[in-house]
C-alpha cells in the first residue's frame, strides 16, 4: 500500500464518527458563519490613506506624499539622499517616474545571479495594492514589480502606491482582490526581528530599508 | 531527536524542577513572556470582531478536519496542476527518506532552511547530516539554537531562553565554523548581533541551490502555500533556490483562499502582537512563464506522522486546530518558570502538552508527565485564537495516563494500559466512586472526620507524602456542610416541597 493511501485511510477510519454531509465549496460558504467584520471602523477614502500611512510609519516604513506630476522629483531626492548609484528596475515601471533620476538602472533580468543583485543600491517598485488596517503593501509580480527577489536583496526598496486605487481597507478586502495564482508578496515595514530579548531590530535579511511613496493620481 | 522525544529526556518535573533552579532562564523566560502577552493584548484589543474571528477560525478548522481526506486529495490535485510534485509521508524516518532522495537527485550537500515546526519534529537536520547534507537554519533565533548546538526553548522565539551577552559569546566562539566568521570585537548589542548574522547568512543564500520549508497554510482550493515570517530569510528560502522542498503537516490545510482573511488576521496578532507580519510569501506551484519567478521545482511533503491517530480521539483531535501562534506559552504560569526545554519535544507549552503525548503516545515517561505539566488555570485556553480547550483535552489525556483504555497508535487501534506510578491516584479515585455511590457511608465519614480533625496530619504519611510536600492540606471543617444545611435550612425547605 502506498503512504498516500495508508494516511487517508487513516483519515478515514479516524473519522468514522463524523457523519458525512455535503462537502462543496458552496455547501461550504453557505454553512460557514463568517460573522466577524469586513472591515473595521467607518472611513472616508481619505481616511483610510491616512490610516495607511500612520501604519506604515508605525512598524518604521518611511513614508512620503506627492502629486504624480512630482514624483521623479521626489525619488531622485530620495535616490541622492541615500547615495545610490544603481537602481534595480522591473521591466513595467512607467518610464517616466525615472526620468530625472540619476542611478545607473539595472534591468530585472530572469539571468541576473542573487550576486549581482547584492551589489544594486536601490530598487523601486509599483504594487498591486496596499490594506491600510495593517500597513502592508502586496506585490503580486506584475510588470512594474518584478520577480520578488529585486524587493528583497537590495538594502533600499521604494515602492510607490497609487493613491486612492490601490488602497483597500482591510485583509478580506486585499484578498479578494488578489490573484491566488500569482507569485504575492505581502510587505508591512522593513525586514525586522525581535530574537534577541524581543528588542526589534530593522533589517536582518531583507532590505533594511523601506520607502513607501502614496502618490495622488488625479 | 528523531522520532520527536529528545534522547535521554528525564519526565517534565524533573526537568521543570531543574529549570527552575536555573535564575538567569527564568529572568529572561519571565522578560520575555511578559513583554509579548501585553502586546499582544493590545493587538488583539484593536479588533472589536476578535471573538467572532476567532469563533470562525475554529470552525474553519474543523469544518477541513472533517473532511480532511476530501481536501487532502484536492490539495494534491490543486499542487499538482499548479507544476508542483506532491508526496505523501506515513512518519518521520519515510519524510526524512523523501527529503533527503530530493536532495540527492539535485547533487548539493547544503541547503538552506526556513525555520520549521514539522522539520525539527521529525529531525530532518540530523537525517541530511548522517547523509552528508548540510542544513543551514536561516531564521536568526534558529540560527542561534544551531550554532549554540542546543535545543529550541519557544515555538515562535526559539532561542527566548538566550540573552545578549550568551547569543554574542555564541557568535563569536562559533560561526567561524560554519561559514563567516563573526565581525572582531563584536559587542551585545542586538543591531550589531543582527548585522553579523546578516553576513553570515547572506553568503549562503546567495549560493543556495536547494530550500527547505515548511508553511503556515496550504489552501485546498488553489493549490497555495503560505509562509509567514519577520526577517526576509524566508523570502531568501523560498525564492533564490532553484528547488524548493515544504514538509507540512497535513493539518495545516484550509478549504478555500477566502479562509486566508481570517488567520491573516488572528496569527500575526496572536504570535508576534503586531497587526501584520514584515513578510508573507503565497506561492502556488511553480509559476507559468509569463510569471516565472522563484524556484523551478516544488515539492510538497504532506507528514503525517501521528497527525491521523490524534484525529482518531474525539476529544483530542482539537489540538490539530493549532496554528503554531505561542500565545499559550506566553500566557502560561508554568511555561514561564519550567522554560520550553522541560517539555521534552519541539512544541512545548501548554500545546505541546496536549500535542507531543498525541503525536507520540503516552507510553514514554516524558509524555505521561505532559498533561500534567499545568495548573489548569484556563490561560491558555482564552487566548488560543482558534478556541482550542486546552485544559479540557489536559485532563482527558491524564485520564487517560492514569486509567488506560482505547487509543490509536499508527493507525491501529490499541488497548493502553495504565501508567505505572498512579498506582495510589487510581486507588484513591476508585475509593471516592464508591463512597460517592453511598450517601451513608460519605455521611459516616464526614463526621468522622470532622470530630478527629484537631488530630489530622499536616502532611500526608507513606506515598501521599510526595504530593503533599508541595500543597497544603485542605482543613477539615467542624461539622460536615450536609448536617450544616440540614440544621439550618433542612426544616424550611421540607415545607417548601417541589415547587422549585
Amino acid at each position: 500500500m502506498s503512504s498516500r493511501d495508508r494516511i487517508l485511510g487513516r483519515v478515514r477510519r479516524a473519522l468514522a464518527d463524523v457523519p458525512d454531509g455535503d462537502t462543496s465549496y458552496k455547501a461550504y460558504e453557505a454553512s460557514m458563519d463568517r460573522g466577524y467584520a469586513r472591515e473595521h471602523g467607518d472611513r472616508t477614502t481619505e481616511q483610510t490613506v491616512d490610516l495607511l500611512a500612520e501604519n506604515l510609519a508605525d512598524y518604521r516604513a518611511i513614508v512620503h506624499r506627492c502629486a504624480a506630476a512630482d514624483l521623479p522629483e521626489l525619488l531622485t531626492r530620495l535616490f541622492a539622499s541615500r547615495g545610490s548609484r544603481s537602481v534595480l528596475v522591473p521591466p513595467g515601471l512607467p518610464p517616466h517616474w525615472l526620468a530625472a533620476a540619476d542611478p545607473v538602472r539595472i534591468h530585472d533580468r530572469a539571468a541576473s545571479t542573487p550576486h549581482e543583485l547584492d551589489r544594486v543600491d536601490s530598487v523601486i517598485t509599483g504594487c498591486a495594492l496596499a490594506v491600510a488596517e495593517t500597513g502592508t503593501i502586496v506585490l503580486d509580480g506584475s510588470p512594474d514589480q518584478g520577480r520578488r527577489r529585486i524587493t528583497l536583496v537590495p538594502d533600499h526598496h521604494i515602492c510607490v502606491v497609487r493613491v486612492p486605487d490601490q488602497v483597500v481597507s482591510s485583509v478580506p478586502v486585499a484578498l479578494e482582490r488578489l490573484d491566488p495564482a500569482r507569485p504575492l508578496t505581502w510587505i508591512s515595514g522593513p525586514s525586522a526581528t525581535s530574537d534577541i530579548e524581543l528588542d526589534r531590530v530593522e533589517g536582518v535579511h531583507g532590505p533594511r530599508t523601506l520607502e513607501v511613496v502614496l502618490m495622488s493620481e488625479e | 531527536m528523531s522520532g520527536g522525544t529528545f534522547v535521554g529526556m528525564p519526565a517534565f518535573p524533573e526537568a521543570a524542577h531543574e529549570a527552575v533552579g536555573n535564575t538567569t532562564l527564568r529572568a529572561n523566560l519571565r522578560h520575555a513572556t511578559h513583554t509579548i502577552r501585553d502586546k499582544r493584548a493590545r493587538a488583539v484589543a484593536e479588533l472589536d470582531d476578535w471573538a467572532e474571528l476567532r469563533a470562525a477560525g475554529r470552525r474553519v478548522k474543523d469544518h477541513t478536519l472533517r473532511h480532511l481526506d476530501r481536501y487532502l486529495v484536492q490539495l494534491e490535485e490543486s499542487v499538482v496542476r499548479a507544476g508542483g510534485t506532491v508526496h505523501w509521508a506515513a512518519d518521520a524516518d519515510e519524510a526524512n527518506r523523501i527529503v533527503t532522495d530530493l536532495v540527492k537527485a539535485t547533487g548539493e550537500s547544503e541547503v538552506v532552511k526556513v525555520k520549521s515546526m514539522a522539520t525539527q519534529e521529525i529531525g530532518l537536520n540530523e537525517a541530511l547530516e548522517a547523509e552528508g547534507i548540510h542544513a543551514y537554519e536561516t531564521d536568526l533565533a534558529e540560527l542561534i539554537v544551531q550554532l549554540g548546538r542546543d535545543r529550541p526553548s519557544h515555538i515562535l522565539v526559539p532561542a527566548i531562553h538566550r540573552n545578549r551577552g550568551e547569543i554574542r559569546d555564541i557568535f563569536a566562539k562559533e560561526m567561524a565554523g560554519w561559514g563567516r566568521p563573526a565581525p572582531e570585537g563584536l559587542t551585545d548589542t542586538p543591531a550589531e548581533l543582527a548585522e553579523a548574522a546578516r553576513l553570515h547568512l547572506r553568503e549562503k543564500f546567495l549560493r543556495a541551490k536547494v530550500g527547505i520549508s515548511g508553511a503556515n497554510f496550504m489552501v485546498a482550493e488553489t493549490g497555495t502555500l503560505v509562509v509567514v515570517e519577520s526577517e526576509g530569510n524566508g523570502r531568501m528560502c523560498l525564492t533564490l533556490p532553484e528547488t524548493l522542498i515544504s514538509v507540512v503537516g497535513i493539518e495545516k490545510l484550509v478549504p478555500t483562499w477566502r479562509d486566508l482573511e481570517v488567520f491573516l488576521q488572528t496569527l500575526p496578532r496572536s504570535s508576534t502582537a503586531e497587526r501584520m507580519n514584515p513578510y508573507t510569501s503565497m506561492w502556488t506551484g511553480t509559476t507559468d512563464s509569463d510569471t516565472a519567478d522563484g524556484p523551478s521545482t516544488f515539492h510538497l511533503v504532506l507528514l503525517d506522522n501521528g497527525r491521523t491517530d490524534t484525529l482518531a480521539d474525539e476529544v483530542g483531535r482539537q489540538a490539530l486546530r493549532c496554528i503554531r501562534c505561542s500565545a499559550c506559552l506566553n500566557v502560561c504560569p508554568v511555561y514561564e518558570r519550567a522554560g520550553g526545554h522541560a517539555y521534552g519535544s519541539v512544541y512545548p507549552g501548554p500545546i505541546g502538552a496536549i500535542l507531543s503525548p498525541q503525536l507520540r503516545g503516552t507510553q514514554s515517561e516524558i509524555d505521561a508527565s505532559l498533561p500534567y505539566a499545568s495548573s489548569l488555570c484556563g490561560a491558555c485556553y482564552e487566548v488560543c485564537p482558534v478556541a482550542i480547550d486546552i485544559p479540557e483535552v489536559l485532563v482527558h489525556l491524564r485520564e487517560r495516563v492514569v486509567q488506560g483504555g482505547e487509543a490509536t497508535r499508527h493507525g491501529t487501534k490499541v488497548m493502553l494500559k495504565p501508567a505505572k506510578g498512579h498506582a495510589a491516584e487510581r486507588a484513591a479515585m476508585r475509593a471516592a466512586g464508591l463512597v460517592f455511590a453511598r450517601p451513608g457511608a460519605l455521611r459516616a465519614g464526614q463526621r468522622l472526620a470532622s470530630r478527629t480533625r484537631r488530630l489530622h496530619p499536616r502532611t500526608l504519611p507513606g506515598p501521599g507524602r510526595a504530593w503533599s510536600a508541595t500543597r497544603e492540606l485542605p482543613k477539615v471543617p467542624a461539622e460536615p456542610f450536609r448536617d450544616w444545611w440540614q440544621r439550618t435550612q433542612g426544616a424550611r425547605s421540607k415545607g417548601k416541597g417541589n415547587d422549585a
